[in-house]
């Protein structure tokens, strides 16, 4: 067993916050998804105080080694995830972290307050990668404004606060040491990076969402520069991501410093990746 | 929602498993590429595998292929043997035409919806264009198989059916009609039973459209369905078709997959009435009401 801020987990791998859908799955594999549950924790997607339905197609560029997604974060809303989705993922065998997202501290906080009411939720992970609708820059890429968002929604809740840290910035490990002093109990990292690909043959961007986010083999190396680089700038529990597909790939981020390990594409080649790394992660 | 409720599906074992290539036969401009399955439960017809060479994945132009691709399963036999039809349009599709026998082969399936059985007393009019004849196949496979006539002769020995409790009418018909570019890819019209055939060059059967072939055929009188695959356009034109004659299809839709099952949101297409659709998920095949048109 292991402690993550308070929270039991019977090994350190996880899933990426919107990589996996287990309800969907459920459907897809039957019960046996439930039996031999590939994640110590569920992260869900990230939900939006509104519904959103996505990005045009097409959502999806194959990368050397890796995968440019811009997905556009579909999502039933706040009411919808809590309504309808929460009471099927507490069917799971393991500890809930929900994935928020908000484009005002106001809305990080409304989000926040809502999951901290709910007792299924283990803990709330706030996705940061979002652009302020003022300035146009990623709240999670200013240390300022990261600090200031984390401090708002730190009053909103008791449950451990996981700050999903952004790769696209000038310096990580400030932004990791801004998410403590706001009073986060813990920092997860990385998210995709962001990427581009032409249509084949134009000049016309491939994707509905004109840039996407870089995600698998590709980004491990940045991967393991920036948890080591965060370690090494705070003394926050981290979970680590990128481009993990190995139980060697995971043992590096925890040599690097992180205490859990997400796996987010490997999933997408095999829905039970995690477990074979899980297995042998030791 | 409708969808959930559609097509069918059978669920697919919780991994990956790895198999060993049994054949791979040339038929005209594709590839039936074999592989025993024995541990996985029979497909539904229309229900697909997400595949990938156990070797050299990854070697490719750009380091390409990454992610596996998703194939129809095309036949299926009660052995366990099952086969994917393949066109070589890219690295990961020239990787598997590649594969020999004894070489290995990821499959995580059977995955999505497939189609449902003609109500009693209907005829199924399978339109295929190009490699979209693949699921076709398993699904006239299942028809025939179920004691459907088409003219002569009816197949025997096959693994697939419907769900249990859809059987389809003991006199229900089954027409195949298959739309190639030429010659060459007119060939994969010898892997169903009986199919009228159109090409663009007019190379074999009917010089123009399959769906001149189905206007044909829907101007007689007996009722029918619609079961159709192939190219954006071409469904477009069978949705459409079908919508203006008040006739029930289900479209098998092609999207970019990167799981297969439900995970990364990237298969999506617009529905009707706003929102998108998840391919893997709530597909492949839907009802053609389900759309606005598909593009
Ligand atoms: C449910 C389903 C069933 C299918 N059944 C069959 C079948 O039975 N037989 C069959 O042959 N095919 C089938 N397909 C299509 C098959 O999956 C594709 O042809 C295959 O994925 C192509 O892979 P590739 O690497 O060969 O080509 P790619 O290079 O991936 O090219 C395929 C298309 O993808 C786009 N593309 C090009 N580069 C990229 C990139 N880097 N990233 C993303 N997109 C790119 C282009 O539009 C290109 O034309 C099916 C697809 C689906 C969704
Ligand atoms: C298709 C896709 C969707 C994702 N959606 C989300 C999301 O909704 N919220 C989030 O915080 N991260 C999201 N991510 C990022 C992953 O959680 C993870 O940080 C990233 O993919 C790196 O890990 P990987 O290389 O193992 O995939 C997504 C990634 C992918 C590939
Ligand atoms: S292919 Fe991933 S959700 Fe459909």
């Amino acid at each position: 067993m292991i402690d993550f801020c308070g929270i039991e987990l019977a090994h350190p791998v996880i899933n990426g916050s919107g990589t996996f859908d287990a309800i969907a799955a459920r459907r897809v594999f039957g019960e046996q998804l439930v039996e031999r549950f590939p994640f110590s924790a569920f992260v869900s997607k990230t939900i939006t105080l509104s519904p959103r339905p996505g990005n045009p197609a097409p959502r999806l560029w194959e990368a050397p080694a890796g995968l440019i997604n811009s997905i556009g974060l579909p999502n039933k809303g706040l009411s919808g995830y809590l309504a309808e989705d929460l009471p099927q993922l507490a069917q799971l065998p393991v500890p809930l972290i929900t994935n928020v997202m908000g484009s005002t501290a106001q809305e990080f906080c409304e989000l926040v307050a809502a999951c901290e009411r709910r007792p299924e939720i283990a803990a709330i992970e706030l996705n940061v990668s979002c652009p302020n609708v003022k300035t146009g820059l990623d709240i999670g890429s200013d240390p300022r404004q990261l600090e200031a968002v984390t401090q708002a929604v730190r009053g909103q809740t008791g449950k451990p606060l996981i700050i999903k840290l952004t790769p696209n910035t000038a310096d990580v490990a400030a932004c990791a040491a801004a998410a403590e002093r706001g009073g986060a109990d813990a920092v997860s990292l990385i998210n995709t990076l962001r990427a581009m690909a032409l249509a084949p043959g134009s000049d016309r961007p491939w994707l509905g969402g004109r840039t996407g986010g870089l995600s698998g083999p590709a980004i491990r190396a940045v991967a393991l520069a920036q948890v080591a680089a965060v370690r090494g700038a705070v003394a926050l529990p981290i979970i680590g991501m990128g481009g993990v597909q190995s139980p060697a790939h995971a043992r590096d981020l925890l040599r690097a410093g992180a205490d859990l390990v997400a796996v987010g594409t490997e999933s997408f080649r095999d829905p039970a990746a995690a477990a074979r790394i899980a297995a042998e992660i030791y | 929602m409708s969808f959930q409720q559609a097509g069918e599906h059978t669920p697919a074992p919780f991994c990956r498993r790895l198999l060993q290539v049994t054949a791979n036969e040339k038929v005209g401009a594709y590839r039936l590429l074999w592989a025993l399955d024995r541990d996985a439960p029979a497909p539904l017809p229309g229900q697909f595998a997400m595949i990938a060479a156990a070797q050299g994945w990854g070697a490719g132009v750009d380091e390409r292929p990454f992610l596996p691709r998703a194939f129809s399963i095309a036949r299926r036999r009660e052995d366990g043997q099952c086969a994917f039809l393949i066109e070589d349009v890219g690295p990961g599709t020239a990787r598997l035409c590649a594969l020999s026998p004894g070489e290995g082969l990821w499959v995580l399936g059977p995955l999505g919806r497939g189609f449902t059985p003609a109500p009693a007393g209907r005829r199924t009019i399978l339109v295929g264009g190009g490699i979209g004849i693949a699921p076709l196949m398993i699904l006239q496979d299942a028809i025939l198989g179920a004691g459907a006539a088409v003219g002569s002769g009816t197949a025997a020995g096959v693994g697939v059916r419907f769900g249990a409790d859809a059987t389809p009418g003991e006199s229900a018909s089954c027409v195949a009609l298959l739309g190639f570019r030429g010659r060459e890819h007119a060939h994969g019209a010898s892997l169903l039973h009986e199919p009228q055939v159109a090409t663009d060059d007019g190379s074999v059967g009917h010089r123009g459209l399959v769906t001149d072939l189905l206007e044909r055929h829907l101007g007689d009188e007996s009722p029918a369905v619609v079961r159709a695959c192939g190219p954006p356009a071409m469904l477009e034109s069978v949705r459409a078709i079908c919508e203006r004659r008040d006739i029930a299809a289900e479209l098998a839709l092609e999207a970019g997959m990167a799981c297969g099952y439900g995970a990364c949101y990237g298969c999506a297409v617009p529905r009707r009435g706003g929102g998108y659709l998840r391919v893997c998920v709530d597909g492949p095949v839907v009802d053609a009401a389900e759309l606005e048109r598909v593009s």
